[in-house]
Parts: structure tokens; C-alpha cells; sequence
């Protein structure tokens, strides 16, 4: 990315702050209320009292450790049930009718279950939170097995490849970009789900902070705790999408686009780091994308 | 009677390179097959048709006569709807890596490098890797692309990706090779290239080929015995593969015969 684009990321995100710092401060009242609201500096220094405190990083990888667990298993189980279910009929016989009426409710709705079916708090949360990521994640997968033309898979079997083959040589790669895109969904859909669940049953974490926070009119520690969400929830999403852009780079891609353009992964760096940055020449893939086509 | 089943020999075939060890092609045959999906249009194969081992038959008629539905059958994707389709005298029943398919558009996988892509059949007789990826490197030299192992198939030119395929199927050394109008979409001067080099590389394979075309000229350029589809009557080719022989009366008089068929 250009220093100039960079600048006016950083610029955006600063100009928010200072409205809602001049807001506060002034204690405007326009219909909107600003008076009880507290300051950006009121929230920064509360965050770094917090940052201080083991309670907080204890809460983080509560948080962290639960959306980790829940969100693997809901992609591993996901793509298997969503692969299972596009290429069996079996399968869809067995699985489609369940998935359908399990699918509108909504995972926070579980709760009930989670507290009767598992033995402890923290279970529930994760299988809340697994709950919250697996359809989104069965359903694309579905969508984009069932979506593969038959040549690839004719190619493989006409090369004496068998299920197997065809299964690891063909279908899973070939549905990983709409995997993807049920695994971003999902990631998110995740958070709502996990910080829910913390603020309805949680010991630890994230949002049963900041529920408490909100119990003893610590409007301070509300805000650390939602931009703690915010800044987690945007690192694991962009973990997600860097992992996809990775095992996806053979896609032919468009050399360069406006503001809603694809976003390259660069080897090494942070995550959130290396999303924000755009270096064609540093690409890991074995695809130079910025590459034009070869001409015979 | 037992059913064609997949070559998984790799000790009795120990070398995958591009310089093909002494081989035998199939003999493929029709016995009163009649094509098609079950429940679509039938469409009666030619009859009683035999392919002896080694020859290189095209086979002609117009679009959506039938003619890929003949090769997905004998490839074993596609069972008749009546009648037998053999390989060697026995039953073909299901695909094998005995008989490549080199498809009309790319079938080349595209997250595999073109490498990868040409190492395919290899990997899936467990041929070790070393071994496969040197194979992998002479067939893309041979089709002169070495240059080009690491790309991916986007990357390439669709002539590119039409000699990647021949490359792919011919790495497995296949038996029998079936190839479904695989220079229709190119132009007319790289087609003349790709037919020359199919020639060269089938040379020394040993391998039954049965190519589909609609282009009246590249059947009989190619072929050593021209299918009609439609009518199911088989012509000998007076001189195969010999560009020069394009304007040979008996050519002629042979090209005029398919052309008024058609």
C-alpha cells in the first residue's frame, strides 16, 4: 500500500477519535446525549490501567482460547459435514433435514442447551461459540462442492485416481475459495456469539468484563472492553482471510483494483500487519500475480 | 470374464521418463454399444467397430452427434446403454489410468503447477518423486515447455495448456489415448503445430489413439483409418500424417467423400 493510502487509513481512524473526544468533552447534548458518555482519553487510560493487570490478558485468553476451539472445530467439522452432505446423497438424506431445522436458531439461543447437555460453563461457551461458526462454514462448503464442474474430478479418475483422490486432489481444493468465504462469516458470527455467551454465563473472558464493567457503572472499562473485542476480532478475521488468501493464491486475480481490491498476504509478517500492506513483489505464492500472461 | 481394471504395475514398468520403453497399445472394440445418459437421446455407436493396438483412428461428424459420449464411454465414465465397449476383449466398466482422456477444454487442475499437474498420474501410481518429477521434466521439454514447470495453468496460452495436457496424459504411459477435439479452440496456425507435435510425441508410445474431431482436414492428416460417425463407415487414410500428401489425388477424392458424409 502507498504511504498516501496508509496515511488516510491512519487520518480516518483519527479524525473519529477526535469527534468523539471534542463530543465528550464538551459534554455536547444534540438529542444525543454525549454528557455521560466518557472521553477518549478517560477510555485510553483505563486501558493502560488495565493493560497492567493480569485480570485483563487472563479475560483476553479466555476469550482467545475459547474462539480458537470453538472456531477449529466448527471448520473441521463444517467442511467435512458440508463435503459429505454435497457428495452423498446418503449424507444428504442423513444430515440436510437436521441442518435445516437446526439452522435458524440462533447459537446464543442455545445457551439453555449448553448449560443442560455440558458439564461446565466453559464447555458451553465453546460449544456456543462452535454452534455460531459451523453452519455458516457447512453451508458454504456445501454450496461450493456441489458448485465444482465434473472435468477436473473425469480428469483424476480417468487417471485411475479413486475416492480418496478425488476427494484430496480435487474437491477440497477446489471448494477452499467458498470455503473461505464460510470461514470469514464464520469467524465473525463466532465473536458475537462467544462475548455473548461470557456476558450471560462466563467466569473469565472478554465480555463478561465488560458486562461487569456495565453492572457497576464502570463506563470506562465498557469501552476497553469493546475495542478489546474489536481489535481481536479483527486480528483472528484477518488471520482467516491472510490463511485464505495464501492456500488461494492460485486463483487468477486481477493485477490491481480500486478500494474494495484484493488484499495480499506478504510472508512473515503480523498478520494485521502484512493485510494492510500490498507488495507484489514480495508475494510467497508460486503465482506472481502481478505477472501478466505469457504470451505462446 | 473380468473387468478392465486400472494398471498399477510400476515394477513391471520401472521408467516413467519421455523416452518411452517398447509398449503395447490396446485394442479397443465396439459390440452393438448404443451411447447416452440414461433417460437423454440414444445415439447407436458405429457397429461392430475395431481398433486395432498401436493405430491412430479420428473420428468425424458434426457437433453434438455423439462423438464425446463415444470417447466417455470407452474411457469408462459413461457405460453403455446397450452393448459391450472392450479393451483387450474385456468388458471397460469404469475409468482406468490404462486409458487417458485428454479433454476438448483444459482439464488441467489449477492449483497445481503445471509441474505438479504432469506429475498427477505418476502420483497416483505412487510412482516415488524423485522419479516422477524427473518424468514430469522430460515430458514438459518434449512438449517444449520447460520453462514453464512452476507456472500455474492460468499463466499459460490455451495452446500452452493444450500441450501441458498431452503431457499429462501421456506421463501415465497410457495404453490407449482418447482425445476429444483437443486442438478445437485454437487457431488454425497453432493447431498445425500441436498436430506435428502430437505425432512426434506419440511416436515410440505403442499407444491406441482414438482423437474426435469436426475439422475434416485434421482427421485425415492424423488419422490412420477415418470414422464417419454418422453413418458408421470406416475409410483407410492413403497417407497419414504426411503433410505433404495434402493434395494427393487419393487425399482428394478422400476429402471429398468425408466432407459430402457430413
Amino acid at each position: 500500500m502507498s504511504a498516501g493510502r496508509r496515511l488516510l487509513r491512519v487520518a480516518s481512524l483519527a479524525a473519529a477519535l477526535g469527534v468523539w473526544q471534542l463530543l465528550t468533552a464538551l459534554d455536547v447534548t444534540l438529542w444525543l446525549r454525549f454528557e455521560q458518555f466518557p472521553t477518549v482519553g478517560e477510555v485510553a487510560s483505563a486501558l493502560a490501567d488495565r493493560l497492567g493487570t493480569d485480570v485483563y490478558w487472563q479475560d483476553l485468553g479466555s476469550s482467545l482460547r475459547r474462539i480458537v476451539v470453538g472456531f477449529l472445530l466448527a471448520a473441521v467439522l463444517g467442511v467435512a459435514a458440508g463435503t459429505a452432505v454435497a457428495r452423498s446423497r446418503w449424507a444428504a438424506d442423513l444430515l440436510g433435514p437436521l441442518v435445516e431445522v437446526a439452522r435458524p436458531v440462533p447459537a446464543i439461543a442455545l445457551v439453555p442447551v449448553a448449560i443442560l447437555l455440558l458439564p461446565t460453563t466453559e464447555q458451553g461457551i465453546v460449544f456456543i461459540t462452535f454452534t455460531a461458526a459451523f453452519f455458516p462454514v457447512l453451508v458454504s462448503t456445501r454450496h461450493a462442492v456441489a458448485a465444482l464442474g465434473p472435468v477436473w474430478e473425469e480428469a483424476v479418475l480417468t487417471m485411475g485416481g479413486g475416492r480418496l483422490r478425488v476427494l484430496f486432489s480435487v474437491v477440497l481444493p477446489g471448494s477452499l475459495p467458498g470455503i473461505f468465504g464460510g470461514l470469514s462469516v464464520g469467524i465473525g458470527v463466532s465473536w458475537i456469539c462467544v462475548i455473548s455467551a461470557e456476558m450471560i454465563s462466563g467466569e473469565y473472558g472478554v465480555g463478561y468484563r465488560t458486562w461487569q464493567d456495565y453492572t457497576v457503572v464502570d463506563y470506562p472499562g465498557v469501552f476497553v472492553g469493546m475495542a478489546t473485542i474489536g481489535v481481536l476480532g479483527w486480528l483472528t478475521s484477518t488471520a482467516v482471510e491472510v490463511l485464505g488468501r495464501r492456500v488461494t493464491a492460485w486463483l487468477p486475480r486481477p493485477v490491481a483494483r480500486g478500494a474494495a481490491g484484493p488484499v495480499r498476504a506478504t510472508g512473515g509478517a503480523a498478520p494485521a500487519a502484512s493485510a494492510l500492506r500490498r507488495t507484489p513483489a514480495a508475494s510467497p505464492s508460486p503465482a506472481p500475480l502481478g505477472e501478466k500472461e505469457p504470451v505462446s | 470374464m473380468s473387468a478392465v481394471s486400472p494398471s498399477t504395475d510400476t515394477t513391471t514398468n520401472p521408467r516413467y521418463g519421455a523416452e518411452p520403453a517398447p509398449q503395447t497399445g490396446a485394442e479397443l472394440a465396439l459390440h452393438g454399444v448404443l451411447l447416452g445418459h440414461p433417460g437423454g437421446v440414444e445415439v447407436a455407436a458405429p457397429a461392430g467397430l475395431r481398433i486395432p493396438p498401436g493405430e491412430l483412428l479420428t473420428v468425424v461428424g458434426p457437433s453434438g452427434c455423439g462423438k464425446t459420449t463415444l470417447l466417455r464411454t470407452l474411457a469408462g465414465l459413461l457405460p453403455p446403454l446397450a452393448g459391450r465397449a472392450t479393451q483387450d476383449g474385456e468388458p471397460i466398466i469404469r475409468p482406468g489410468a490404462d486409458r487417458a482422456l485428454v479433454f476438448q477444454h483444459d482439464a488441467l487442475l489449477p492449483w497445481r503447477s503445471v509441474r505438479a499437474n504432469v506429475e498427477l498420474p505418476l502420483a497416483i501410481r505412487r510412482v516415488p518423486r524423485p522419479e516422477r518429477r524427473r518424468a514430469a521434466e522430460e515430458w514438459l521439454e518434449r512438449v517444449g515447455l520447460a520453462g514453464h514447470a512452476r507456472k500455474l495453468p492460468h499463466q499459460l496460452s490455451g495452446g500452452q495448456r493444450q500441450r501441458v495436457q498431452l503431457a499429462r496424459a501421456l506421463a501415465g504411459r497410457p495404453r490407449t489415448v482418447l482425445m476429444d477435439e483437443p486442438f478445437g479452440a485454437l487457431d488454425a496456425h497453432t493447431r498445425a503445430g500441436m498436430q506435428d507435435l502430437l505425432v512426434e510425441i506419440l511416436r515410440g508410445t505403442g499407444a491406441t489413439v482414438v482423437f474426435v474431431t469436426h475439422d475434416v482436414d485434421e482427421a485425415l492428416h492424423l488419422g490412420d483409418r477415418v470414422v464417419l460417425f454418422a453413418s458408421g463407415e470406416v475409410l483407410d487414410v492413403p497417407h497419414p500424417r504426411s503433410r505433404d500428401a495434402r493434395h494427393a489425388p487419393a487425399t482428394a477424392a478422400l476429402r471429398r467423400r468425408v466432407l459430402d458424409s457430413l
